[in-house]
């Protein structure tokens, strides 16, 4: 089959071709669907409950302390034990809820995650959209899962619901526009929208370290509007608001919040991986240009570990955001997006056309 | 000019500040081994508590099983909330003389404060504050206890020492 | 054109709703029972009545049916922050009723006793500050600094917090040998740790934006409402009882009156955390000098006060405390009242929101610093 672990495109070319002699048409494609189907809810249910463990034991470093220890080995199988205990809660619906809305809600967020999980590029040949028009793609689908947001505050027939919802709403809406904005200063720097085209790019030297003071600044804003996009870190106050309620999620009990938790935490991890991918390189191994012994020691390990590393190390920021700073208020979450983020990035925009118009770049 | 000038030396100050408090957590997540959690119960062989440390009061018994309380009652008097009850009887020693001795120390240790106003108030030493602090029961009737143990009888230096003080 | 532009401005003639709202007994930020209903028009807070009362133990009944021995143990679980600071309020009235000299190392023990025991109040102040803000972190930094404190009290006292060491006359029983070497270690660790409190929360944007420039409390009303402690010397109310009548080693000590003069959350705030640094300098110089000499003075008997009524006040971590005690001549008080800070502190919070948002009703109420036992009792 040739299995290749540096390099899936022959491995995924073959199964396609076996596929298709040994099946009619449609049968074929119909077990190409599900398989990578199946294949990424098994992606998405192992990284959130590894995601949820890796928090807890990351807060407790921080902290420290030891975190979960006892169920398993270092507390590897205290989320699956988590999990059991919340599918046996009792899905308590109040009476006056919109009922169509209230159960289509968390759903609209599960598969907006799974549609931009679609297009990640885990190792080369492994990605399931590869779009001429990746990036836009992106954030076309991540403004989707606004709704979901929205009708959950608004179908859980509660004031604190819909007030908690519409402030979350609000922020989400602000802060998409931030890293739209700094994703097309890299895009300027690549050229393509693509995603493999955008990792190509960075055969020879990373983004972040070619573009180097614009996009420096443009990965920073990503990271920050990045937590403030998935409604965690100092920008959580529509969830951790127990000045008055629990936010939007409310109403909703046992494995639909659940739901609401772990889409949390595949966001987080989504927009760390987009931040790996235009940033550091995606699967790409660290090269310098001119240091080829270097590089050949950087190409033995398996880009698909490369990008789950990057991954997790920008997981691990962003969870030493929430960690170390105290809330903001709602009004200061705009302001910071409005009067800050905005004009900084509006800014970096026109010094990154004139550095790559000018070739002031490595 | 002036306002643009403060614009960007505010984002910066407040970028420093959040570094540093980012430092301070970052400093303790690299060091994530030296952590302070006591990880009880695992560690209750090498627990050793202080030895004032108030964890209920406790009346000790020498080998021969004897323990030095007169049954005077100066503790009952002093105890605020009325933990402790002493029950006393009178006998009749081998001279024929009559004489209070303990038949009883009852012990409430449901509604006992530790104010250790009782172990200061004993004139002969015979009871102490105890070092156990896991009370836990089933039943909150074993929280009443005895603490005098059956057959035990007071020590003759004890009874030696009040008649040489009342002399 | 321009009658458009009147209404807008004066929003007042528009028709908003107001609504109430309650912060009830059982919630996380109110650190303990404590029952707020506030009035609100959208996400301004207009009105906050307070409702006290769910812990009220009758502490002060119960008195009355003890002998003056007895009450110390129960006004440890007032403000069981100070517990140290309680007694000795109540120690120190039935020893200027009888009239009787305790000696210098009494004097000197009490009030090292007194500063240990108000940095591991502040301590936790501020822990449970960070935490109601959000940085979670800083709840446990400064529980992890506060055991060390409690380490020294447990292995001189017994107790970690309700105390019960002072009795009328002096204290139950001597230091224990490591007691100094134990302070003096926790001092010298304490002074490294105190800039990274600095460094993660007092300096930090997010913070300094949530709480400065709300939550005025002019020095009018800190003297009207009578609030002492910190939360009236942040707004330049010099009511510092250590200062103004001094009791037990505090005549032979050099230190500062904490004041500032602008009356908002931060700077309560930040009086509380250079009051620890105060407390590390008094520490320090007594640590060394404490005399020889007895712990105790044996009182004769029953402790009976004569007739009339004696009245004595402390500097705890919160405010002013006061203990008034009428006596008959008989074994047990007549009646004993506490004069609690909390109580005075709480009140001047309607003063101190009419106009804020909800979030800085939460930072407002934190630094004000409430133990809701010291207000019910």
């Amino acid at each position: 089959m040739g299995f290749n672990l540096y390099d899936f495109t022959n491995f995924t070319h073959n199964l396609h071709l076996w596929f298709f002699e040994n099946m009619s048409t449609g049968w074929a494609t119909t077990v190409e669907w599900l398989l990578v189907g199946v294949i990424y809810l098994a992606i998405v249910a192992l990284l959130g409950l590894f995601l949820i463990y890796v928090e807890r034991k990351v807060c407790a470093a921080f902290q420290q302390r030891i975190g979960p220890n006892r169920v398993g080995p270092w507390g590897l199988i205290q989320t699956v034990a988590d999990f059991i205990k919340m599918m046996m809660k009792e899905l308590i619906t109040p009476r006056q809820v919109d009922r169509f809305l209230y159960n289509l809600a968390p759903y609209i967020i599960i598969v907006c995650m799974f549609l931009t999980m679609a297009a990640l590029p885990f190792a080369p040949g492994l990605q399931g959209l590869d779009f001429d028009i990746g990036v836009f793609y992106l954030s076309a689908i991540s403004s989707i899962s606004v709704i979901g947001i929205l009708l959950a505050g608004w179908s859980s027939n509660n004031k604190y619901s819909l007030i908690g919802g519409i402030r979350s709403g609000a922020q989400i809406i602000s802060y998409e526009l931030s890293i739209s904005m700094s994703l097309i200063t890299m895009v300027i720097m690549a050229g393509t929208m693509q995603f493999s085209g955008i990792v190509e790019g960075q055969r020879d030297l990373w983004f972040i370290f070619k573009g180097h003071i614009p996009a420096f600044i443009a990965f920073v804003v990503f990271i920050i509007a990045g937590t403030a996009e998935t409604n965690r870190g100092p920008f959580d106050l529509a969830e951790a608001e127990s000045e008055l309620t629990a936010g939007f999620h409310t109403e909703y009990s046992g494995i639909k919040f659940g739901l609401f938790y772990v889409g949390e935490f595949v966001n987080m991890f989504i927009i760390s991986a987009v931040a790996a991918t235009v940033f550091f390189g995606g699967w790409m191994p660290l090269h310098f240009p001119g240091f080829d012994a270097f590089n050949n020691v950087m190409d033995l390990i398996p880009p698909i570990v490369w990008f789950f590393l990057k991954s997790f190390a920008i997981v691990i920021l962003i969870m030493w955001f929430k960690w170390s700073f105290p809330r903001l208020r709602i009004d200061q979450i705009l302001t910071l997006e409005w009067k800050y983020l905005l004009p900084i990035n509006m800014f970096n925009i026109i010094l990154m056309t004139v550095i790559v118009l000018t070739k002031f770049h490595f | 000019m002036k306002s643009i000038i403060n614009y960007i030396a505010s984002i910066f100050k407040g970028i420093g500040s959040l570094l540093a408090g980012m430092g301070v957590t970052g400093k303790y997540f690299a060091t994530f081994w030296k952590y302070k959690t006591q990880e009880y119960p695992e560690n209750r062989k090498e627990l050793v508590m202080f030895e004032r440390f108030r964890g209920e009061v406790i009346m000790p018994h020498n080998a021969n099983n004897e323990h030095k309380c007169t049954a005077c009652g100066i503790c009952e008097i002093n105890c605020p909330n009325g933990s402790i009850e002493v029950i006393s009887k009178m006998i009749t020693t081998e001279d024929g003389k009559k004489k209070k001795v303990l038949d009883q120390y009852i012990y409430h240790l449901g509604m006992c404060t530790l104010c250790n106003l009782c172990v200061k108030a004993c004139p002969s030493d015979a009871i102490f504050m105890g070092q156990n602090f896991e009370h836990a029961v089933w039943n909150r009737s074993d929280l009443n206890k005895v603490l005098n143990l059956p057959g035990s009888k007071i020590e003759e230096k004890v009874i030696k020492e009040k008649v040489e003080k009342q002399e | 054109m321009s009658e458009i532009k009147e209404i807008l401005i004066n929003s007042d003639n528009l028709e908003t709703d107001e609504y109430s709202v309650n912060m009830g007994p059982q919630h996380p930020s109110t650190h303990g029972v404590l029952r707020l209903l506030v009035t609100l028009e959208g996400e301004k807070v207009l009105n906050v009545k307070p409702y006290i009362g769910y812990i009220h133990s009758g502490i002060e009944k119960m008195c009355e049916s003890l002998a003056y021995n007895q009450i110390i143990h129960l006004t440890d679980r007032m403000d069981y922050l100070s517990a140290h600071m309680n007694n000795e309020a109540v120690c120190l009235c039935v020893e200027n009723a009888l009239q009787v000299e305790v000696p210098d190392r009494v004097k000197y023990i009490r009030t090292i006793m007194d500063e240990l025991m108000r940095i591991s109040s502040h301590q936790l102040w501020w822990s449970a500050y960070g935490m109601d803000m959000g940085a979670q972190t800083a709840l446990f930094y400064g529980m992890r600094d506060r055991e060390m404190i409690l380490d020294i009290f447990e292995e001189t006292f017994g107790a970690r917090i309700t105390l019960n060491y002072n009795t009328p006359g002096g204290v139950m029983f001597d230091i224990h040998p490591n007691f100094q070497k134990r302070v003096k270690d926790f001092i010298k660790y304490f002074r490294k740790i105190l800039p990274e409190y600095d460094r993660l929360l007092s300096g930090n944007i997010i913070f300094t934006e949530r709480t400065k420039n709300n939550g005025f409390l002019t020095v009018e009303d800190a003297i009207a409402y009578g609030v002492t402690g910190p939360s009236g010397r942040a707004s330049g109310f010099s009511c510092d009882v250590r200062k103004h009548h001094p009791y037990s080693a505090y005549p032979f000590v050099k230190f500062n009156e904490i004041l500032a003069t602008e009356g908002d959350t931060y700077a309560r705030y930040y009086c509380r955390i250079l009051e620890m640094y105060e407390s590390l300098n008094i520490i320090e110089q007594l640590i060394d000098n404490i005399p020889e000499g007895d712990y105790a003075v044996k009182l004769k008997g029953v402790v009976k006060l004569p007739e009339g009524e004696y009245y004595q006040r402390v500097e705890t971590s919160k405010g002013d405390f006061g203990v008034f005690i009428v006596s008959d001549g008989k074994k047990n008080p007549y009646r004993v009242k506490f004069r609690s800070p909390g109580f005075s502190n709480l009140f001047a919070l309607n003063s101190m929101v009419k106009g804020y948002k909800i979030a800085d009703l939460i930072a407002i109420m934190g630094s004000l610093d409430l133990v809701i036992p010291d207000i019910d009792r």
